[in-house]
């Protein structure tokens, strides 16, 4: 029970998501009667349902590397304070975007809770913020150009041209619904994988369904709700007074919009790219109105550029900035009132220390350890605590001072039969994988890292390859186990590794 | 579910295929009955005007089935305004040339004679008028693009309409026949005209919807 009420705030989230967002894929297609609601809304709710359980691990794992909100508390505040920004900007009248106010609530937690900000990801998730509008805009062209030359081409009587269009509207917004659910649910239900209370489910056949993707079910359901409940209205609202758009205007904004957001969270498609030696855009949840904006500011430049309304470009820039301070705002107070007031705790005490295996662990990594041992007496309870001594301390930078916190944070890793039994089972991961760990039951670690170590002197399954593109993917699928083991074999259940 | 509906817009467009095929048989069957009853061929002339009877009974129920297709389900959302309005001024050049024949039939006016060449071109010019803003409606389904290619056509023969009549009209009064017969006359020349008048109506809405449609 006490898990739901935790969960309540992600499920909102993903309920305002779900009647404020679906409008972007089937409000035209609604608003001007060539789809019907029941229609839209059945499909629509499927198709995210769908793109958020199967699809939604990669953009989630962006926010996860983000800020790996630790404690169940957290994980609500973070969401709680998203969505209290979001009704306020709504109410405001500004426009507002859920994944910049997620983004900004986890980085409020960070600083509640003194962790670092992984600004690799952050700066990542930015600059896909920026460019999301653009690419929009520039597909919406594209697309635009292409459908007219087609449709002068195969000259299609008014009557057909409106079937296929109906048809091709409800082809889009299926794939609109799988592309909006699979980016969107890392912001709806992102925050609380890392403290996923869930345990893996085997399914015949050999498929096993994650905690994650039970956390994305969920999510997705609450979406589908929000589709249901409320988006009549606000499709009605978009489909009739935003957007003048004919028909193939409208299929082209969507399927414009749908590839965006599919670029920036299809695994499948990084996957792809990587492997034909291509660079892969980065899985990162993005804004799907702000996609829609760009879309339609595309093809009015594509026809001269006379009536956009430039205003609407500013206002989204600003809120780039002002959505995730505001977010962040909220957050750290949040925060602050549900563990002070209420007692509730919101991240998990952390332990740090400069032993001399660590710094010998140090040392292997290739950095440099001078200055380390002088701090190696200090007790420090947090990475920001840490990062701080290091930086006056040693002559690391920050890329390697985050590495150093990473080696030296503790916890305690316990190899028993039981939880391998329970927990490490061949579906998940690969026989040589649990043969290695069974042959370590009994042993104890106090870092992750030792673990992994002790695991990789024993077998290759348990190795990464050298970092380059044409084993990411491998390295992905590896780290994602690894991690799997360590929330496994960790002693306190529910917290969250140090990220490798 | 995709058969029915694939069924259901061949079905549609057979329909308004059918409508403009009859709107352009009504065309040609109004020229010839012009010729007819010019030539004195009351028979010929009769069964003309029985044809033409028809053909705007037919016209009439096309396009109330297609108007109320349209509206059940919801079709062409975004021009069903524009496509309703184009098949009623469409349908009311029918309605013109059933008119005027039956005025033809009713009032068998006393035509004067040397002008049967006049009244058998002015009926001609607007059987041609209503024959390309046929073709003209045909393109706005199929190729809006080509729509202009049958406009400027409507137009030219619509002039050559008001010039003919005008010519007639003249004609007429410069005789020394009896005011009221000339009067007479000249309300024939003014219906057979009107033809190409409401085939003008269609070619002004066609202009805008075509703009419509293809910015």
């Amino acid at each position: 029970m006490l898990v739901l009420f935790f969960l309540s705030s992600g499920l909102f989230l993903g309920w305002s998501l779900g009647a404020n967002d679906a409008a972007n894929v089937f409000g035209t297609a609604v608003g001007s009667r060539m789809i019907r609601f029941a229609t839209a809304a059945l499909i629509c709710s499927v198709f995210v349902v769908l793109g958020a359980v199967a699809g939604g691990a990669g953009a989630a794992g962006t926010l996860g590397q983000l800020g790996a909100i630790d404690a169940m508390g957290g994980a609500f505040m973070v969401a709680f304070a998203a969505a209290v920004t979001i009704t306020v900007m709504t109410k405001l009248g500004l426009p507002v975007s859920t994944s910049q106010a997620v983004v900004g609530a986890i980085i409020g937690w960070n600083f509640f809770s003194g962790v670092l900000t992984d600004t690799a990801s952050l700066t990542k998730i930015v600059a896909t913020w920026i460019i999301c509008p653009f690419l929009a805009g520039a597909f919406a062209a594209l697309f635009y150009v292409l459908t007219r030359r087609i449709v002068r081409r195969l000259r299609p009587h008014l009557l057909w041209d409106d079937m296929s269009t109906r048809w091709a509207l409800i082809a889009v917004g299926a794939f609109g619904s799988y592309s909006l659910g699979a980016n969107n649910i890392g912001n709806v239900m992102g925050v609380f994988v890392p403290v996923a209370p869930f345990p893996g489910l085997d399914l015949p056949f050999g498929l096993a369904f994650s905690g994650a993707q039970q956390l994305f079910l969920l999510g997705g359901l609450a979406i589908a709700l929000g589709v249901f409940t409320y988006s009549r209205h606000v499709m009605g609202t978009v489909g009739g007074n935003l957007f003048k758009l004919t028909p193939q205007m409208a299929l082209v904004v969507v399927l414009a919009q749908s590839v965006v957001l599919y670029l920036f969270a299809s695994q499948e498609l990084e996957h792809a790219l990587l492997s034909v030696g291509l660079p892969a855009l980065p899985l990162v949840p993005v804004s799907s109105s702000q996609a829609v904006i760009g879309a339609v500011v595309g093809l009015g430049l594509l026809k001269g550029g006379h009536g956009i309304r430039y205003r609407v470009l500013v206002d989204i820039a600003a809120g780039w900035v002002t959505t995730p301070i505001i977010a962040c705002f909220l957050a750290f107070v949040g925060l602050f009132v549900l563990q002070n007031v209420f007692s509730v705790p919101v991240n998990r005490p952390h332990d740090f220390t400069l032993s001399p295996q660590v710094i010998e662990r140090v040392g292997r990594l290739g950095l440099p350890v001078d200055g380390l041992a002088e701090l190696s007496g200090g007790q420090f309870t947090t990475q920001l605590s840490l990062n701080r001594s290091l930086k006056s301390g040693t002559a690391l930078d920050a890329k390697q001072r985050e590495r150093v916190v990473r080696a030296a944070e503790v916890d305690r890793y316990l190899v028993s039969a039981e939880r391998v039994a329970q927990d490490v089972k061949p579906g998940w991961f690969e026989p040589a994988q649990v043969a290695a760990v069974k042959d370590l039951v009994g042993r104890e670690y106090s870092h992750s890292w030792q673990l992994l170590e002790a695991l990789e002197a024993a077998t290759p399954a348990w190795r990464l390859l050298p970092e380059a593109p044409r084993n990411r993917l491998d390295n992905d699928r590896l780290k994602k186990q690894r991690r799997q083991l360590l929330i496994a074999l960790r002693t306190e259940p529910g917290a969250t590794p140090a990220a490798e | 579910m995709p058969i029915l509906l694939f069924k259901r817009t061949r079905a549609l467009v057979a329909q308004i295929d059918e409508f403009l095929d009859t709107v352009g048989q009504a065309a040609l069957l109004f020229e010839r009955g012009v010729a007819d009853y010019v030539a004195g061929r009351q028979d010929h002339f009769e069964t003309h005007y029985k044809a033409i009877d028809d053909a705007e009974h037919r016209a009439d129920e096309l396009r109330r089935n297609i108007e109320k297709q349209l509206y059940r389900h919801s079709l062409i959302p975004e021009a069903r305004g524009d496509v309703l309005g184009l098949l009623e001024t469409t349908d009311d050049v029918v309605n013109q040339a059933k008119h005027t024949l039956g005025m033809f039939l009713v009032e068998r006016p006393a035509l004067l004679p040397g002008m049967d060449a006049d009244w058998t071109a002015l009926g001609a010019t607007a059987a041609r008028t209503a024959e390309a803003v046929v073709l003209a409606t045909r393109a706005f389904f199929r190729d809006p693009y080509t729509v202009n290619d049958h406009l400027h056509k409507v137009y030219f023969y619509e002039k050559e309409g008001d010039r003919q009549a005008m010519a007639l009209k003249r004609r007429i009064f410069d005789t020394d026949a009896e005011l009221a017969r000339k009067m007479h006359l000249r309300y024939f020349v003014l219906n057979v005209d009107r033809i190409s008048d409401a085939s003008e109506e269609v070619a002004d809405r066609l202009a805008i919807y075509t703009i419509k449609r293809t910015v």
